[in-house]
């Protein structure tokens, strides 16, 4: 805990509300990130992980709540916002413009452009040959729209996406849900990489055993409310498991407002 | 005839296919040419040879063909914004009464408000018309766009009434009158002998064209060699780049000899502008005025679409609203840009429409929406959204005005020839559907 205090949080998000026609999809839910931290997100589909993350990557407007980055309250209303903020996102439907190619869909919204101000497709391209050779050494495939890709090379091209702009904040939701074995074992030591230059990422998943290794904390949802958070080494997997699934806090995490009061 | 056109059409793209080694594949695959494409110009061809044939030779002559670009001048224009409008997976069917209302307001401008602050026939007329025509034009798009991205009432609704208030409106600027005649430099704009370049000039737009093809494939490896991209056989450089110059001369050759109607020519040498006997002089339109409006807006618009990140927006947007916004990109503005530019191509179809009739009328451009939409799908624009290219939907304008027009050549019956029409726009899509299921 000492650690926490000295060093200041990335992202803090307090307090945060949003619900859809009456839903509470997500309940006066509080999670926070410290750089080179990965931070696990659990629960089951439908407890309010990805809606949560939307907020901070501004696909949603919240209803309720402050978004603080470096102590400093931030105004996230679109995701140009969140984007000027270092926040990038692997969303779990990839958002892919699936009829355009794999480095126009790297650059998308930000462009490499000529002197003249026109696209300057074959540097956008040497580029995209460049991260995606780092990420999947064998994906050839650039001139075909994306559609035309597997879901595994699909899910290549949102992650070297979300890396290509020196991201400060990354968001992975489900990142190894399309990807094999040894591509799913490649963003693993990719998140362990990126973690080690400071990079703070919070790693949404409904798979424990996806995430328990690569986190450093997990704080888990159900319902729309956090149930707690809690540091890896403090808790085992069966621990959160009871997190996720009855919403019992251990006594090794800290509860939050959706723990189960017994 | 139609039967035949979709035969054709099914030959070519089942030989692209299956030819994946045979000599054939191989060509196309060297040239990275699009089979699509050629498969529309093969139906093109074949269109217009069964016209030559049932009409008597009366349709592969440099008078018909020339007419016929002019005639399709108009209609392209507004086909290439559709495709922008069809490709982000809306719909404008307001642009048949926008052309007719903005028409009018040219004419008004011109022949009756101008001449009493500057006079009669002032140099500026014409410019100035335009000018008016173009804003009047901007506003309606982006009023159509505004309604459409930021209030959120689908794009089919919103022009839909705009087709009938800009009708409406067309009527009303002069209670339903015909407003004759134009301004003599703003008539330029509709072709004739007049309103085309002649030989000299043809020629030289022809060369430069020439200059241009070469310099855009010379540069294009350049490109792909700065980052060691894999280039195209020598070969298939050099055929592309003597293709499209041929191409380019021989319409210039073809424009250039449909001479002066002898009348014409009688008259001036009665005004003393010509000298000797009129049966022997031989004067050629070049290319018409319209057409190389027409050719100028689809080269911007193909920039537009291919080299800018407004293209690129309009493209993803088709093919992922919500990823594309998710990106980033302000998706409403993007949308209201198209109408925009849907509004502006409206205002320059309508001086070519108006100029061309040397009047302005309140029917003007009724039925055109359906005639551009056609176009464009014709053309290969995706309903569904996200593909589509500008050049596709030129020549989807051109095939649907040869149809017209060959019809007529042939003394077809009018509500025949839109039964025609009609027939060939479904099976051009459905084709269309076959050839984009075989590919995946």
């Amino acid at each position: 805990m000492s650690l926490e205090t000295a060093t200041q949080p990335l992202v803090e998000m307090r307090n945060m509300s949003i619900s859809f026609g009456g839903i509470h999809a997500v309940d006066d839910a509080s999670v926070d990130l410290n750089p080179g931290e990965v931070v696990g997100l659990l629960g089951h589909n439908g407890a309010g992980k990805s809606t949560l993350i939307k907020i901070l990557s501004g696909a949603y407007q919240r209803d309720n709540g402050e978004i603080h980055i470096d102590g400093e309250l931030a105004t996230i209303n679109n995701p140009r916002d969140a984007k000027g903020y270092g926040i990038e996102t692997i969303y779990q439907t990839l958002a892919l413009a699936d009829n355009v190619d794999t480095a126009a869909n790297l650059y998308l919204g930000r462009e490499l452009l000529t002197p003249w101000g026109t696209l300057d497709d074959v540097a956008m391209e040497a580029k995209a040959r460049e991260v995606m050779g780092r990420l999947n050494p064998r994906f050839q495939r650039f001139k075909d729209p994306v559609k035309a890709l597997s879901g595994g090379q699909r899910q290549s091209v949102a992650i070297a996406r979300a890396i290509l702009f020196n991201a400060r904040i990354l968001i992975m939701d489900e990142p190894t849900a399309a990807l094999g074995p040894e591509e799913t074992a490649q963003v693993s030591e990719l998140i362990l990489q990126l973690k080690s230059e400071g990079i703070g990422i919070f790693l949404i998943s409904h798979d424990i055993h996806d995430v328990f290794d690569l986190a450093d904390r997990v704080a888990v949802m159900k319902n729309g409310q956090v149930v707690g958070t809690a540091r890896t080494q403090d808790v085992d997997k069966d621990e959160v498991l009871g997190m996720i699934i009855l919403g019992k806090c251990p006594p090794g995490a800290t509860p939050g407002p959706g723990a189960l009061s017994s | 005839m139609t039967d035949h056109t979709d035969s054709q059409t099914t030959q070519t793209t089942d030989t692209a296919r299956q030819s994946e080694l045979s000599v054939v594949g191989r060509f196309i695959k060297a040239t990275e040419l699009d089979t699509r494409m050629l498969g529309m110009i093969g139906a093109l061809l074949l269109i217009w040879i069964l016209f030559d044939i049932f009409s008597g030779g009366l349709f592969l002559t440099p008078r018909n063909l020339w007419n016929l670009s002019v005639q399709t001048a108009s209609v392209a224009v507004m086909a290439t914004g559709m495709v922008l409008i069809i490709v982000t997976r809306n719909i404008d069917l307001s642009v048949g009464s926008v052309l007719g209302f903005v028409g009018m307001i040219m004419a008004v401008t011109q022949a009756e408000i101008l001449p009493t602050y500057i006079g009669f026939d002032n140099p500026f007329t014409w410019i100035i018309a335009l000018a008016v025509g173009i804003a009047v034009g901007a506003a309606i798009g982006a009023l159509h766009g505004y309604v459409i991205a930021y209030m959120g009432v689908p794009a089919f609704i919103v022009t839909l009434g705009g087709l009938l208030v800009w009708r409406g409106a067309a009527w009303w600027v002069t209670s339903g009158r015909t407003v004759a005649p134009m301004d003599s430099n703003f008539r330029l704009m509709g072709g004739g002998p007049a309103g085309s370049i002649g030989e000299i000039a043809s020629w030289i737009v022809g060369l430069i064209a020439c200059a241009a093809i070469v310099a855009m494939i010379v540069s294009g490896r350049r490109q792909r060699k700065r980052f060691q991209f894999p280039l195209r056989p020598v070969w298939a450089e050099t055929f592309l780049g003597a293709l499209g110059c041929f191409l380019v001369l021989g319409a210039v050759y073809i424009a250039n000899i449909y001479y002066w109607p002898i009348g014409i020519v009688r008259r001036h040498i009665q005004a003393g502008l010509l000298e000797g006997e009129a049966t022997t002089i031989f004067i050629g339109h070049g290319v018409a005025i319209p057409v190389l409006v027409a050719i100028c807006v689809g080269i911007v618009m193909t920039f537009l679409a291919t080299r800018t990140r407004f293209g690129r927006y309009v493209f993803a947007l088709g093919g992922n609203p919500e990823a594309t916004d998710l990106a980033g990109i302000n998706t409403r503005w993007v949308t209201m840009k198209i109408f925009i530019i849907m509004g502006v191509l409206c205002a320059i179809a309508a001086a070519i429409s108006t100029a061309r009739l040397n009047a302005a009328t309140n029917a003007q451009g009724t039925l055109d929406e359906l005639l551009t939409i056609a176009a464009a799908v014709i053309g290969g624009t995706s309903l569904a959204g996200g593909v589509g290219t500008i050049a596709g939907a030129m020549i989807g304008a051109l095939v649907m005005q040869s149809l017209q027009s060959g019809m007529v050549l042939m003394g077809l019956d009018t509500p025949l020839q839109n039964i025609v029409v009609g027939v060939v726009l479904v099976i051009a899509v459905w084709l269309d559907s076959l050839y984009r299921r075989a590919q995946h």
